[in-house]
């Protein structure tokens, strides 16, 4: 007999129904090695139609000749990915994205670490702590719309920015901070520095205030002082957290659009193209889904590079 | 029947199920609203006219025509381009279309726009009264519903304060009252010229208005031309503005509303502009005292001056069920009082030539911006070739470059000319 049927008569229960074993109702996939995948179906099935069904579709694209937008389109092979490989725009879109993307990620843990520092302090009162929280998190808090609206205006010829920088003598005339290509691609990275630091400083926030107290007090009695109790027990407690949120950031940042869309729109000229945006010109300005297919192909393959990276340092951290 | 057998079976069953659902609500409707006497008209036009107004038209036009319904798609411009396309590609698209010029050459190649022509001949239509109808390969695929002209606006009291009276006509005149106006105020840039990269159409607006307005082209039997010396007239004009400290700095990144934010802020005393921005400068800025004229002429002028021009088109898809409703409510929207309150609500000249819109007879802006307009010939060289913000975008791009000071004018025209071949 079964164990489960060996059930015991329960208080109020009557004793008709009591006497008789029950049989539990056995669903036909008990047992079956099918089973767990009847539970997964739904989630499979929403990954296969918003995920793998797309992305099956700009591979084909890409190797077709005038995707989307020709009816009775040919296979052409490689040849589009040729066209996009030559080109010199995607490789000046590629080093921009790299450097975009690689400082971000720099200067994100940078100003996270010291923030995140800071609030774990117990120099300070509780009461500064919320109010340096609430104002290190604000850049957070707004949209990339926002974001790029407030700075456009903030970096305007005539806005705030020059006025303060002529007026305080720094420099004798305005500075075309994001019409200059000599100052385009700084200032955009700048402003996604300052919108992008509070996720990081959350996050090693979190983590610090996870390291056990002993850690450092084990450190000071071996004569350790701040910056070697950082270097020494911080950093290598946080290093998991810093390796994840890295790899995810530089994977988030390289996918970067609205923000770089709606400052300058990759130029002047190509200065601060990326990988998103000529993406988007080939698709919506040359109705080359084809060649659009294939850049976004190369962006797959680029992130899933970073994606196997990070999975395998989550797995080492599990 | 093995209980492994049966679960199988229901776990396959389910998903199958579950997959062709997908596949259904994702493949969607096959064009238009169907052959219910249905339309759906989707554009970008609602949100930019006065509340309700265009639901109030529809309204009017299901009562003069029972069995037919409009739903408006409405949305933004740029939007509302995306979902063109992609319906194009998809063939779900409205039955009746928005259309802005530079989209028409490519929705047509995706054999997404119906032929007008045919509408309007097997509805007995007279097009006679139609001011434009833009035709790609031989079919008319779109008809201008409103039109917005661009000519030159002034800011009076900034250039009266640099002891210019009389508008500019020449370009000598506008580089002289340019130079007035930062000489005499050297907060006020004399002009504005956006040429951001994520809308580049302040190319065909305020880079090629120049060459229009001369009588001149930018294309030779439909192939770039740009190398010509009237382009490189222009062009030679603007880098001389920009050499003088004329142009507002930052064009690089400027976009049309940046440069309508600095003319109505005072701190730009000339703007080539729509007059559809007419009310937006006296509702926002009640105390800017502004005028329009022509836009100034060159050394090679000839001929008739062409006015830039923007369009509301309207066309109707390829793929609808209802291309006789659909016509029918094209002809509404064309109809001379219908496209005159058009026009009106929307600041814009009507597509009929022989609506007259309310504006011109009360406001003596609208009235000047109407008498240049009838005056000239409307051009824009851009509406009804492919991909044609790419090409603005390239142009764009080299003309950043000169402006940078990276190239010169010849290496410029050169250089856009090759890419604008590679396109054309």
């Amino acid at each position: 007999m079964p164990a489960s049927t060996a059930v015991e008569p329960t208080l109020g229960a009557s004793p008709e129904r009591s006497d008789r074993p029950r049989r539990p109702r056995r669903s036909h996939l008990q047992g079956s090695p099918l089973r767990p995948y009847a539970f997964l179906s739904p989630t499979l099935i929403v990954m296969l139609v918003l995920m793998a069904v797309p992305i099956v579709m700009v591979v084909w694209y890409s190797f077709q000749d005038s995707a989307v937008t020709v009816p009775s389109t040919e296979f052409v092979g490689f040849e589009k990915y040729q066209q996009v490989l030559s080109d010199g725009t995607f490789w000046k879109a590629t080093s921009n994205t790299a450097i975009f993307a690689g400082v971000s990620v720099i200067a994100h843990f940078a100003i996270g670490i010291a923030f995140a520092t800071l609030l774990n302090s117990e120099l300070l009162s509780p009461a500064v702590r919320a109010v340096f929280r609430t104002v290190f998190i604000l850049p957070w808090l707004f949209t990339v719309a926002v974001v790029a609206v407030l700075w456009r205006m903030l970096l305007n010829p005539n806005g705030i920015v020059n006025y303060l920088i002529t007026t305080f003598g720094i420099s004798d005339s305005s500075i075309e901070w994001l019409s200059s290509s000599a100052t385009a691609l700084p200032v955009v990275t700048f402003i996604n520095i300052w919108c992008g630091y509070p996720f990081f400083m959350v996050s090693l926030l979190a983590g610090l205030q996870g390291i056990p107290k002993d850690l450092y007090e084990a450190a000071r009695v071996d004569g350790a002082g701040p910056v070697h109790q950082f270097f020494h027990v911080t950093i290598p407690q946080l290093r998991p957290i810093i390796l994840s949120m890295a790899i995810l950031d530089f994977i988030w940042t390289t996918q970067q659009f609205a923000l770089i869309w709606m400052t300058t729109g990759g130029g002047p000229v190509d200065t601060t193209e990326m990988l998103s945006t000529y993406t988007y010109k080939l698709a919506f300005s040359n109705y080359d889904f084809s060649a659009a297919s294939a850049s976004a192909v190369v962006v797959l393959l680029l992130s899933m590079i970073l994606a196997i990276l990070y999975v395998r340092q989550q797995k080492a951290r599990d | 029947m093995s209980n492994g057998a049966l679960g199988r079976r229901t776990v396959l069953a389910g998903m199958g199920a579950a997959s062709a659902a997908g596949a259904l609500a994702a493949c969607g409707s096959s064009g238009g609203s169907g052959g219910d006497g249905k339309l759906e008209f989707q554009q970008w036009w609602e949100p930019e006219l006065p509340e309700g107004f265009l639901r109030e038209l529809m309204d009017e036009f299901e009562e003069a025509n029972d069995g037919i319904t409009v739903e408006l798609l409405s949305g933004p411009y740029a939007a509302t381009k995306e979902q063109l396309i992609a319906g194009a590609a998809s063939r779900t698209m409205p039955d009746v279309l928005g259309l802005d010029g530079a989209w028409v050459n490519d929705l047509a190649s995706q054999n997404a726009l119906g032929d007008l022509d045919q509408l309007m001949s097997d509805a007995s239509y007279d097009d006679a009264d139609l001011a434009a109808k833009v035709e790609v390969d031989g079919a008319t695929r779109m008809i201008p519903v409103v039109n917005f002209a661009y000519m030159l606006f002034a800011n009076r009291t900034a250039l009266g304060k640099a002891g210019i009276d009389a508008l500019p006509t020449t370009r000598e005149e506008f580089t002289a009252a340019a130079k007035a106006v930062v000489d005499s105020d050297p907060d006020v840039a004399g002009w504005v010229l956006p040429l951001s990269l994520e809308a580049p159409n302040g190319v065909q607006n305020d880079v090629m208005s120049w060459l229009w307005a001369d009588g001149q082209s930018m294309l030779a039997e439909g192939k770039p031309a740009l190398e010509s010396d009237a382009v490189q007239g222009v062009l030679d004009y603007i880098v001389e503005l920009d050499e003088q400290g004329l142009i507002a700095p930052g064009s690089a990144t400027l976009k049309e509303q940046d440069k309508v934010e600095e003319f109505s802020s005072g701190r730009a005393a000339m703007i080539v502009d729509t007059v559809a921005h007419v009310n937006m400068f006296r509702t926002n800025s009640p105390d800017l005292d502004f005028q329009v004229a022509a836009m100034p002429t060159g050394a090679d002028a000839a001929g008739t001056p062409g006015v830039t021009y923007g369009s509301w088109g309207i066309g109707v898809a390829e793929a609808s069920e209802n291309k006789e409703a659909a016509w029918k409510l094209v002809e509404f929207l064309m109809g001379e009082d219908v496209n005159a309150r058009m026009a009106t609500a929307a600041n814009a000249f009507p597509g009929n030539s022989t609506a007259v819109p309310e504006a011109v007879k009360e406001d003596d802006v609208m009235k000047t911006a109407f008498d240049v307009w009838q005056s000239g010939t409307p051009v824009n060289e851009f509406v009804g070739l492919p991909v044609a913000e790419q090409l603005m975008r390239e142009f764009a791009e080299q003309l950043q470059k000169t402006l940078e000071g990276s190239q010169s004018v010849d290496e410029a025209l050169a250089a856009a000319q090759e890419a604008w071949t590679a396109e054309l």
